[in-house]
């Protein structure tokens, strides 16, 4: 019998073929906490006496959550995993580098790695074909201490989705629209598979928006099948020879098979206070809004930020919203200042802050007062997420942010025709410390081919005279010059020792 | 007998998610008896008021979806509460109170049934879920043996514990 892309990459993981339903213990590539989650992990292992870590290159602690740290008890939590990091050796990723989920994927995750975070949306994975998912502090520290973790091979359902995307919707918009469809319960304990000749063509940035929200559907993972375009991705993060093509065999079982075709979509929105409750555009348009959000694991991507930009450039923000953007990681964050977008959403009015989860969680920054609402590119809108159980949260794609922002309540993108066309035409890719490492490289490189011809050339005109003779020439002046040296020294031990007798005479006298 | 469980049954609707549960500005405590006063705060200000030890939440569909965060069922225990009925968990919440020692039983027709307030005994060998004011009793699945062993011990650290110390 097939297997699906679940029950190949736990079967790798596990003693033997595995088939949907069995529960097997498995062998764990990638660990992740962050400064929510780890703490809890850390005080667990020392509970257990557990010091040592089965895999501590590939054990990353994160600070994202709340950075840089907003209350005391947040700092020393932030202290505790620092120093774990440091006895341990895993790897600590600082305050202002990036959102875990999106650092994970920049640098660490391949295809048909299985990967346990203590964090729900550790899913986002999948959008690499790993098999990735969210546990809780305990057991991934188990994890993280003995490289194994126990997991019930879940049973999939195979996502198709055909079509061309209409202008000013967005893959954000596909998986609400699924989400809205199935329920947040729709997928418990199952993975989600996607196919189809849209997700062939999606770039990764997509993929990985489509991946992150697998779990607000309940399911354990969202896999897509590695191809061309993970294959460049991996490239691009300097990983190319990571890239392995897995796909599920043609006969695979699958639970369910659900069949969209994105050219009938229009724009979604999530309702207060369940990500279910979502509505189309024109349903949910003139909702008045107090706060715009484009940020989080969901969509917080060069591309994210391009389509915004491309929106709001040259236009004014409502004065009743207020705007905070957040960039995904660090690396998002200089590529986007190095595109002007930084500058395009300041000057229409956004305010900025550092990389990170942002206002997503409610204890950094961006609360909402009580009765306020926020239309975010968040993937969860519980009540009182955003540190208020008095606000109220609507998620959508940062086109629709961006359409919010100018009118001052919930807007359709697609108004925005020329602005969201000229976006298709850039390929969209976030800039790493790889490909800069490549771009640098690149450009000494060519710095010491100029360099050399520039050698040659002189040393061709050199030649044209008697090499002979100018080296001779060099020589005699080198010697003449060490001759008029040794005379002068010469002269002043002389001058010294002339001046050491007539002292001694003076003492004599 | 220690596997039995008695108390008065708190209601609630379908998606009571981990926000809700016990808000994120609490996260920073680990202990139940540092959450349990905070816990369902947010979407009921009268339940830690209310509950007494022993005391059990009955529950929709996907009780826990959300943040992987272990303080939800950690803060549930901590409120005194003994076991969650639902007729459905999401599927990190379902592994975190297994692995904290909270014991989580599904019945679609027991949390169909049971009203708030209703006197509920819950045998957790069997997974009977009796209704002592309404005179109905339901019936779940068990645990199988290995889990009710890690709940009987208190959770998942200290499962571990023992067999690291039994090798």
């Amino acid at each position: 019998m097939g297997k699906t892309l679940a029950e190949k990459i736990i079967g790798e993981h596990a003693a033997g073929e595995v088939k949907a339903g069995q529960i097997v213990l498995a062998r764990v590539d990638v660990c992740l906490t962050q400064d929510g989650t780890g703490p809890l992990a850390v005080r667990q292992l020392e509970k257990l006496g557990l010091e040592k870590l089965a895999n501590p290159k590939r054990t990353v602690l994160f600070l994202d959550h709340s950075v840089p740290a907003s209350r005391k008890e947040l700092a020393d939590d932030h202290q505790t995993l620092r120093n774990f990091a440091k006895k341990t050796g895993a790897n600590l990723s600082e305050v202002g580098m990036g959102i875990c989920h999106t650092v994970i994927n920049e640098e660490y995750v391949n295809p048909g790695d299985i990967m346990i975070g203590a964090d729900s949306h550790t899913c986002t994975g999948g959008a690499l074909c790993a098999f990735a998912t969210g546990m809780g502090s305990t057991d991934v520290a188990i994890g993280m201490a003995l490289g194994k973790t126990w997991l019930r091979v879940p049973e999939t359902f195979k996502i198709v989705v055909n079509g061309e995307f209409p202008l000013g919707v967005f893959p954000k918009d596909l998986i609400l629209h699924l989400i809205g469809m199935i329920g947040a319960d729709g997928a418990t304990y199952k993975a989600l598979e996607w196919h189809g000749e849209t997700i062939e063509k999606m770039d990764m940035e997509g993929r990985l928006t489509l991946s992150n929200m697998a779990v607000e559907a309940g399911a354990k993972a969202g896999l897509i099948p590695s191809d061309e375009t993970t294959r460049r991705y991996l490239e691009e993060m300097g990983r190319g020879g990571k890239f392995r093509e897995i796909k599920p065999d043609p006969d695979a079982e699958y639970e369910r098979v659900i069949e969209i075709d994105v050219s009938q979509l229009t724009p979604v929105v999530s309702f207060p206070h369940a990500v279910d409750n979502t509505r189309i555009i024109d349903e949910a348009k003139g909702e008045k809004i107090n706060q715009v959000f484009l940020g989080t694991c969901t969509n917080s991507r060069v591309g994210d930020w391009e389509v915004v930009a491309n929106i709001v450039r040259g236009k004014k923000k409502h004065p009743n919203v207020r705007f905070i953007a957040v960039p995904g990681s660090v690396q998002i964050q200089k590529e986007v200042i190095r595109r002007g977008y930084y500058q395009t959403l300041l000057d229409f009015g956004a305010m900025i802050m550092p990389p990170g989860c942002g206002p997503c969680v409610g204890v950094y920054g961006g609360i909402l007062g009580s009765g306020e609402k926020c239309l975010a590119t968040m993937n969860r809108n519980f009540r009182g997420r955003m540190g208020n159980p008095e606000g109220f949260i609507y998620l959508a794609s940062p086109a629709t942010v961006a359409a919010t922002a100018i009118a001052g309540e919930i807007a359709d993108p697609r108004e925005y025709e020329a602005e969201l066309k000229a976006v298709g035409k850039k390929v969209v890719v976030p800039v790493t410390k790889a490909v800069k490492k490549v771009a640098k490289k690149k450009k000494a490189k060519e710095k010491a081919v100029k360099k050399a011809r520039a050698k040659k050339k002189a040393k061709r005109a050199v030649r044209k005279k008697p090499v002979r003779r100018a080296t001779t020439k060099r020589r005699v002046k080198k010697v003449a010059k060490r001759k008029v040296a040794k005379k002068k020294a010469a002269k002043r031990t002389m001058a010294k020792k002339r001046v050491k007798r007539t002292a001694k005479r003076t003492r004599r006298r | 007998m220690a596997n039995t469980l008695r108390g008065r049954a708190f209601k609630y609707g379908d998606n009571v998610d981990t926000d809700v549960i016990i808000p994120a500005r609490y996260c920073t405590a680990y202990t139940p008896q540092e959450l349990g006063p905070h816990c369902l705060e947010d979407l009921d200000r009268e339940f830690v008021k209310r509950v007494k030890e022993g005391d059990i939440i009955v529950a929709g569909k996907n009780f826990g979806c959300g943040s992987s965060r272990e303080n939800a069922p950690l803060a549930i225990r901590g409120a005194g509460v003994s076991c969650v009925i639902a007729k459905s968990f999401a599927r990190i919440f379902y592994r975190n109170s297994i692995n904290i020692g909270l014991p989580i039983l599904e019945s679609e027709e027991a949390a169909d049934s049971i009203d708030s307030g209703d006197e509920l005994r819950v045998d957790l060998d069997t997974g009977a879920i009796e209704n002592l004011t309404k005179g109905r009793s339901f019936s779940s699945a068990p645990f199988p043996e290995a889990i009710q062993e890690i709940i009987r011990l208190g959770g998942m650290v200290n499962f571990v514990k023992e067999r690291l110390n039994n090798r």
